[in-house]
């Protein structure tokens, strides 16, 4: 059963190819990891699978329907939830206003419940209390729940993103460099989280430069190179094929030269 | 075990929070301040104060909690006024039924008009919104035969069930109700999850949006509803004070208006009330300075800027609860 | 052309050039610093005002303007160096608070130093009207049209071969890359301000002979300013210069064809328009938005 099709999905950023004709498929409840060097369009893809960026050309669907060209908060109805690389974490709120805000799709947002507090609101804003929490719980995070996001350590930061995720109940989690920043500890905290997602499930998307944590949690990857497909497959499948590996090679050279 | 101390927790805790302590905090203050008016002057200037902090309340939950400015509220201010004087003056409508339709009216326009401008940001927004405000009142300014044109229109006092509100005390208390009316809906909405997708969208708006919340649609309902405050207070201002002119629009009452909130403290419903009061007061207590007072304002409007983007209210909490803790 | 239309084609160019000046003020404080300087129009009145009241006191004209535009010039670095240079990191809101809060200082200080009423500054050569193809066109608008040539010209120069006027726009294009080629964008900033101080009081002491001067009468021009700015596209030289033009010939027109008291809508009616439905303005200058 598939849930993600993405089929001829092309972006250019003035006539640059970010992204080039890629189709793929992404099965449900699996974990799906997305690799490549450096520009190799990766978060350019994530944007483009949330609805962040029009795409030229091309179609995403989830589950049959389509979402190309919805707006951003379409693709979250519709299930798609995500975590980004650089944080985007609500730093004027608490933890717990974070995670609460991350239940929107799940809560009733009708102005005149709100502006007059009617006790269904009132009562379904307890219910989101106590489920926020509990993924703070879920993620470690329960101490800092009243403290304001701007004084929250790093690593905490990264981790309050996906508890607010997870909040809106997604069925596919899109997660940018979860582990970049991250000690080798934190990193396996996520990688077990990741399994849990996976086997309670939730489809996982990950886009990750550490390739410990990509090779162990991973059903299926999809390797990029400048915008294209380069290979696919198991993790076994794609650590053998020769071109991964000059890809990889091949930017580390660049990098270094770039350095001399 | 753990959900008894939780209530336990909830319950020490009610007073201090905003909705309800705060609302009993300052219904105790405007029911204890007129035991210290010595005459009418103080009623006048109290009541005065109100009215702006009631447009202050809704205008911060546009500007401090979701972001966006608005350079022309005072024209939704003046809307209302004149919408309530003309339907009650000229077509002779209950005065009651005259301000709760321009107020719809009101919301109706603040819709149509937030709808397109709100998808402008920063400084094309601030743009937008001065336009809307000046266009207003160079038409009420303008339209003579409507409106009397730049002397203004003369507005019937208000009735409502036969009682005919005329006494400072009458008009003193129509406003404390409704200022505590409007501190708890925007309190209200401040902690639902509409206000949650209010401050979300402020600080990022492709996460808030990844978070599901339709960015548009909740930014023009926040619009309307701080339109809908201005013109309640501009209605209730035309029949207090009998008498409306076109300068209630002006471009420069917006910038008091705003002036008020940012003052008093962006993000926050009392810091608002403070603001708006004591930017009210303030020109009023020194009068001897009334040379002074443009200069002052603009100089105050500065320096709260430059050194407390806060605002007076938050950064003073701030202050206090660093103190106890 | 009938030689009434060529008379509210003079008019409109007249007034179109004092918001073409007011707008290239904005447009060049916006390209230096991201900010738009709500204070803008106090420098027109400034310069209008410090020109009408020194030439009272017996000051020479030409003395007196020089004097009037030096005057604003300070009083432009100074609001740089004090209020929007502290708050550089604050968001746009800020910003706009920052610099509406100094127009209301300028023009609460120009109560006190000055007076509420109104004042006049005579002509550069006399109020004896020329005639042209019928129209009748007074000497200051011809002035007013001189100068506005010979500032544009002037201004294409700084930008465009001076060290300063380079590192100006370099600024605007990238600030960061800006800075670490080692521009100075404080200096930037300041000189962003004086310039656009500059041009505001020049517009001042050129308006000055045919509307008047009072200690609030910056507030409108710097609103139609702002206006011609944005019909233009913010942020364009050019787009000021074609942006005022436009906006006083629109309003020029539009008043005498069809009511003048509804003159003053026209800039904002526009405004709003150009908002709506091409934000980059008639040049297509840079959007604010950014994802």
């Amino acid at each position: 059963m598939s849930t993600l099709a993405v089929s001829g999905l092309t972006k250019t950023f003035g006539g640059v190819h970010a992204i080039e004709d890629l189709s793929f498929e992404i099965r449900a409840a699996t974990v799906h990891s997305i690799i490549g060097p450096n520009g190799a369009g990766k978060t350019t893809l994530l944007n483009l699978l949330t609805g962040v960026y029009l795409p030229n050309a091309g179609s995403i669907r989830l589950d049959g329907r389509e979402l190309t060209g919805a707006p951003v908060h379409a693709f979250a109805a519709a299930g798609i939830g995500r975590t980004f690389q650089n944080l985007q974490v609500f730093f004027n709120m608490s933890a717990l206003d974070n995670v609460m805000t991350g239940r929107h799709l799940r809560e009733r947002c009708g102005l005149l419940p709100a502006l007059l507090h009617t006790p269904g609101l009132a009562r379904a804003e307890r219910e989101s209390r106590e489920r926020a929490l509990g993924l703070l719980r879920f993620l470690g995070l329960e101490a800092y729940a009243d403290a304001c996001a701007d004084a929250m350590p790093y690593g905490a930061l990264k981790r309050l993103e996906i508890a607010r995720a997870l909040a809106g109940e997604p069925r596919m989690l899109l997660l940018d460099e979860p582990a970049a920043g991250l000690n080798p500890t934190e990193a396996a905290e996520i990688a077990g989280l990741i399994r849990r997602l996976a086997e309670s499930g939730t489809t996982v998307v990950l886009v990750e430069h550490n390739m410990r944590l990509v090779m162990g949690v991973s059903d299926h990857i999809l390797v990029l190179d400048y915008g294209r497909r380069l290979s696919e497959g198991t993790a076994a499948q794609v650590r053998d094929d020769p071109r991964v590996i000059e890809a990889y090679l091949g930017a580390v050279d660049t990098r270094v030269a770039g350095h001399a | 075990m753990r959900a008894s101390s939780r209530a336990d927790a909830r319950r020490t805790w009610w007073w201090a929070t905003p909705r309800s302590g705060g609302i009993a905090a300052l219904a105790l203050v405007v029911a204890v301040l007129p035991l210290g008016f010595a005459n009418g002057y103080f009623y006048d200037v109290a009541i005065q104060a109100g009215l702006n902090s009631i447009i202050c309340v809704g205008l911060n939950l546009l500007i401090g909690y979701a972001g966006q400015i608005s350079l022309g509220h005072a024209g939704f201010f003046a809307l209302g006024a004149y919408g309530s004087a003309l339907l009650a003056a000229r077509y002779g409508w209950p005065p009651s039924l005259a301000l709760v339709t321009a107020v719809a009216g009101v919301a109706l326009v603040a819709y149509c008009v937030g709808r397109p401008i709100l998808r402008l940001k920063g400084h094309y927004l601030a743009m937008a919104t001065l336009g809307f405000g000046v266009i207003v009142s160079i038409v009420l300014a303008n339209d003579d035969r409507l409106t009397g044109g730049p002397d203004g229109m003369q507005v019937p006092p208000f009735a409502l069930a036969g009682y005919v509100a005329r006494s400072d005390h009458a008009w003193y208390a129509i406003v404390g109700a409704c200022l505590l009316a409007a501190v708890w809906l925007a309190q209200n909405l401040v902690e639902s999850p509409t206000g949650r997708a209010l401050r979300a969208l402020h600080t990022s708006e492709v996460a808030a949006a990844i978070a599901g919340i339709d960015c548009p649609r909740h930014k023009v309902n926040v619009f309307v509803v701080s339109a809908v405050f201005a013109a309640a207070a501009g209605g209730l201002t035309a029949y207090y004070a009998g008498f409306i002119t076109p300068s209630s629009a002006s471009f420069v009452r917006s910038v008091e208006l705003v002036t008020m909130v940012v003052f008093g403290g962006m993000a926050s419903t009392f810091g608002a009330v403070v603001g708006a009061t004591v930017l009210t007061v303030l020109p009023q207590a020194l009068t001897v300075l009334k040379e002074y007072e443009l200069a002052v304002f603009g100089a105050l409007l500065m320096a709260t800027m430059v050194f407390l983007p806060r605002g007076v209210v938050p950064t003073l909490s701030g202050l206090l609860q660093r103190g106890t803790r | 052309m009938s030689a009434e239309s060529l008379q509210f084609v003079a008019g409109g160019l007249t007034t179109g050039a004092i918001y073409a000046l007011v707008a290239l003020g904005f447009s060049i404080i916006f390209n230096a610093s991201g900010v738009i300087n709500f204070a803008q129009g106090e420098f027109v009145m400034i310069g209008g005002m410090s020109a009408a009241t020194l030439f009272a006191s017996g000051m020479a004209l030409p003395v007196a303007i020089a004097c009037a535009v030096g005057a604003a010039g300070i009083v432009g670095l100074m609001l740089a160096k004090f209020a929007v240079g502290r708050a550089r990191r604050a968001d746009v809101v800020t910003l706009i608070i920052i610099t509406i809060g100094a127009s209301m200082l300028l023009r609460g200080l120009a109560q006190i130093v000055w007076d509420k009423r109104i004042h006049a500054l005579p002509s550069l050569s006399g109020h004896r009207p020329v005639e042209l193809f019928g129209a009748t066109i007074l000497p200051q608008s011809l002035w007013v049209l001189a100068v506005t040539i010979a500032v544009v010209a002037m201004l294409s120069w700084f930008f465009g071969q001076t060290r300063l006027g380079k590192a100006m726009l370099a600024t605007s294009y990238n600030r960061l890359a800006a800075e670490l080629v080692g521009i100075d964008v404080r200096i930037v900033l300041l000189a962003s301000f004086g310039l656009a101080a500059v041009l505001g009081a020049i517009a001042g002491v050129l308006i000055a002979p045919i509307t008047f001067v009072s200690y609030d009468s910056g507030v409108m021009l710097g609103l139609k300013g702002f206006a011609a700015a944005i019909l233009g596209g913010l942020g364009s030289f050019p787009g000021a210069v074609v942006g005022g033009l436009t906006l006083g010939l629109l309003e020029s027109l539009a008043a005498g064809y069809l009511s003048s008291a509804y003159k003053d809508v026209i800039a904002f009616v526009v405004m709003l328009a150009v908002l709506l439905v091409m934000p980059g303005g008639i040049l297509g200058a840079r959007t604010s938005a950014r994802v």
